[in-house]
């Protein structure tokens, strides 16, 4: 494993080969009292690498992935996806995996699934062709006719996976997907979400604040301070492609992770008010 | 035997119960016959009254005038509650207003809406609506409310224009919000048409409950009244049962 | 005054309140250009009228009447509601039997009620009370029982780690864990009570302003008819706000 050290950009200057590029960009948000969320923040994702994002709470992790996805433009900075700039729009190619169940209750599985499909307009035997796909390739066969509020927590994410990548977006954020599972179901996520990765090829970029996870599943890890939240350190894991949890038996891997605690456990501190003890930090 | 089916025994029971001891009191004369009847003497009135027809004018007008305000009550409602909901500083300006709303008495606008629109149905129908939109405006509100913000990103992020999202997504998802609104929209119509012919006008079975009580008709005062509540209660039933049917999907575990 | 704070807090709210009223008095004079004296006095000369009737002797005597059939009926509806809400709510299956029956007398046109009401309490301050009642009991029941139900489990397990006695399990754990729901209820059964109250008055008295209207109806009086709706509109929207107020601040204390 190497660390690059310095602290922010992670912006490889110069690569017009960026999938997404943040230059500058910060949010605040109005109000009676303005809050300084996110920035500024530099940023380049790889085309189809997987990059994850920790940070303490509050840090604005959610608030970088709703600028990047297009859902609220930047107070300040510049955004570009595919060399194209982003500005509260949400451009063609993006899918989107969020927290909270965003699973539609009176639709079944593959409705759910085929929704988006259907409201693009693609014709009916194409949507049955893709949606069957996604289906397999999600272990959903046997849950199609069944609606969302019969499954279990794990299975309606996947449902809201598959029906992201049925859309075959090239860049995939997730916010915190598996932040309602327990631990076991998580680590079983993580590889399907692995697995999709090497299959579609697309950029990926998690957000999570299980430091174990990122570590786990990533090419890079950015590290967020405590809000306004920076970037203060990428790390690179060098993993191999074809990887999976079973990662966690290379000793390397409690490296990362220690080195994700090392970094986030003084802006954790700040984030909820407490400072670091004199003691050595490491 | 399930807990459901004890529930359901039971409740039947209950009602049984009562109605038998009603029977009871009345045909002991220990309730007097000049306070109530007794319900058997009011199923027979009741049925009398319908084989003869002569509630047939009667329950067309009432039923037609409760129809109109009910559908319009849930267009306008709908609408305003939507418009309303759009704009959160309309809406808190509003509040004070929709939590004293059921506290006025707006049979008293009566005179004012004959002035307005002459001596015919729509003064009832007026006050039917009026009864019943504040209560489909308030569901929807309640309803649009408890979309999940989630749903409104995923929207966006299917890059859904804002009527396909209102259509394919914000609706359905406030459905079971916006049916308790159709439900109470319902019963208030019932209740603002039928108070409203009690009270003042000439017409309905509402009017005709008012007139049998001037007259010590009290059999068919009594039959109308059971009649009035049969027709609520089995049309409340029904929407119930259709809800259920709905709600099934959305909280199978 | 920047626009910044008159958009937000109590100078927003109240500059908005006079934008409602000041709509609603156009309104109502463009109502009464269009329909003249034989329907609606104009919204100056009602609140003279309404000015001269609040110095007079005889309205107070009308208002009190009301007031004290109301608040005998709101006592009676918040006793029994109340009570009979708990009592469903701690008993489960009692509760899950009586709900639906009482969700379907909550709904049954109270006015069909109205002949039996009359005929058992007569003419006068009992009718009134009863009237009342059977608008407002409901609500309450209906609310109490669900504020119960509602409980969270959880906090009956932590009361009892924690070696509460009953009482203090109820007094200090379960009556504030309650206490928002509750109050909602007792707003909704508020308003309803007065309507009920009103509408008794309308025709089993002859005191109280629900007579004064009914009466002035019946005697093309507008003046007095206009003048009292305003004054009881006026009590309702001040008393609800108020209510409302209160039961906002009960929710915000409670989830925060």
């Amino acid at each position: 494993m190497s660390a690059s050290r310095a602290p922010a950009p992670l912006a490889t200057a110069g690569t017009a080969a960026a999938h997404v590029r943040l230059r500058g960009v910060t949010r605040i948000f109005e109000g009676a009292l303005p809050v300084h969320a996110l920035g500024p923040v530099d940023l380049d994702l790889v085309r189809g690498e997987f990059f994850s994002v920790v940070g303490p709470s509050g840090c604005g992790k959610s608030t970088l992935m709703d600028l990047i996805a297009g859902l609220n433009p930047p107070t300040a900075g510049t955004i570009s996806f595919e060399d194209r700039p982003v500005a509260g729009e949400v451009p063609d190619g993006i899918g989107a995996v969020f927290q909270e169940d965003a699973s539609f209750p009176w639709l079944t599985v593959r409705d759910n699934i085929a929704f988006g499909l259907r409201r693009a307009g693609v014709d009916a035997a194409e949507t049955k062709r893709r949606v069957d796909d996604v289906i397999a390739f999600m272990g959903l066969k046997d849950f199609t006719t069944a609606y969302p509020a019969q499954l279990s927590g794990g299975m309606r994410q996947r449902v809201c996976i598959a029906r992201t990548l049925v859309l075959q977006p090239r860049l995939i954020l997730l916010d915190e997907p598996f932040g309602a599972l327990d631990q076991q179901t998580r680590l079983l996520m993580g590889d399907e979400l692995l697995r999709l990765w090497r299959e579609t090829g697309a950029t990926i970029m998690l957000i999570t604040h299980a430091l174990d996870e990122a570590a786990m599943l990533s090419d890079r890890v950015g590290v967020m301070s405590s809000r306004p939240g920076r970037f203060i350190e990428t790390l690179t894991t060098n993993w191999p492609r074809e990887r999976d949890s079973t990662i966690v038996a290379d000793p390397a891997f409690g490296a990362v992770t220690a080195r994700l605690w090392t970094l986030l456990r003084g802006e954790s501190l700040k984030a909820i008010g407490a400072t670091i003890p004199d003691k050595a930090a490491g | 035997m399930s807990r459901k089916a004890a529930i359901l025994w039971t409740r039947a029971a209950v009602i049984v119960v009562a109605v038998a001891a009603l029977e009871i009191l009345c045909r002991a004369k220990i309730i007097s016959p000049l306070t109530l009847i007794p319900p058997s003497e009011m199923a027979s009135a009741l049925w009398e009254l319908i084989a003869s027809g002569k509630i047939n004018d009667d329950m067309v007008q009432t039923f037609s005038t409760v129809a109109l305000a009910f559908v319009l009550s849930v267009a306008v409602g709908f609408s305003l509650g939507v418009l309303i909901h759009a704009l959160p500083r309309v809406r808190r300006a509003l509040d004070p207003l929709l939590a004293s709303y059921y506290s006025i008495p707006f049979f008293v606008f009566y005179p004012l809406l004959i002035a307005l629109f002459g001596l015919n149905t729509i003064p009832l129908i007026v006050i039917g609506l009026v009864f019943a939109t504040a209560a489909m405006v308030i569901a929807t509100l309640n309803g649009l409310d408890r979309v999940p913000r989630v749903m409104e990103k995923t929207a966006r992020v299917l890059r859904l224009s804002p009527t396909r999202a209102i259509f394919t997504i914000t609706l359905p998802a406030a459905a079971p919000y916006l049916f308790t609104g159709l439900k109470l929209a319902l019963a208030y119509s019932f209740i603002g048409v039928i108070a409203g012919e009690f009270i003042l006008s000439g017409g309905g079975l509402g009017f005709s409950i008012a007139y049998a009580y001037n007259n010590f008709d009290s059999q068919t005062m009594y039959a109308l009244m059971m009649f009035v509540l049969v027709v609520v209660t089995v049309v409340n039933g029904v929407l119930h049962v259709l809800e259920q049917r709905m709600l099934q999907r959305r909280a199978g575990r | 005054m920047t626009t910044q704070t008159l958009k937000s807090g109590a100078g927003g709210r109240l500059l908005d309140a006079l934008v409602l009223v000041g709509l609603t008095v156009l309104v109502w004079q463009a109502l009464y250009e269009y329909v003249g004296d034989s329907a609606l006095t104009s919204p100056l000369m009602t609140l003279d009228y309404a000015g001269s009737l609040v110095r007079s002797a005889s309205f107070w005597s009308h208002a009190q009447a009301t007031l004290i059939a109301f608040a005998c009926s709101l006592a009676i509806s918040i006793a029994l509601g109340v009570g009979l809400g708990l009592l469903l709510g701690l008993q489960r299956f009692a509760g899950d039997v009586a709900e639906p029956i009482f969700v379907a007398l909550y709904t049954i046109p109270k006015v069909t009620l109205y002949p039996l009401i009359l005929l058992i309490f007569g003419l006068g301050l009992s009718a009134k009370v009863a009237f009342g009642v059977i608008h407002g009991v409901v609500p309450i029941i209906l609310f109490t029982l669900n504020a119960v139900k509602n409980i969270n489990p959880v906090l009956l397990r932590a009361s009892r780690v924690m070696r509460l006695s009953r009482w203090q399990t109820i007094a200090t754990v379960l009556a504030p864990a309650v206490m928002p729901e509750l109050i909602t209820g007792v707003r909704v059964g508020f308003s309803l009570t007065m309507l009920g109250v009103l509408i008794g008055e309308m025709f089993a008295s002859q005191r109280g302003l629900g007579f004064l209207i009914i009466n002035g109806i019946s005697l093309h009086n507008v003046r007095m008819t206009t003048a009292v709706i305003l004054i009881v509109v006026a009590f309702a929207i001040a008393a609800n706000s108020l209510l409302l107020a209160f039961d906002r601040r009960m929710h915000h204390a409670a989830s925060s």
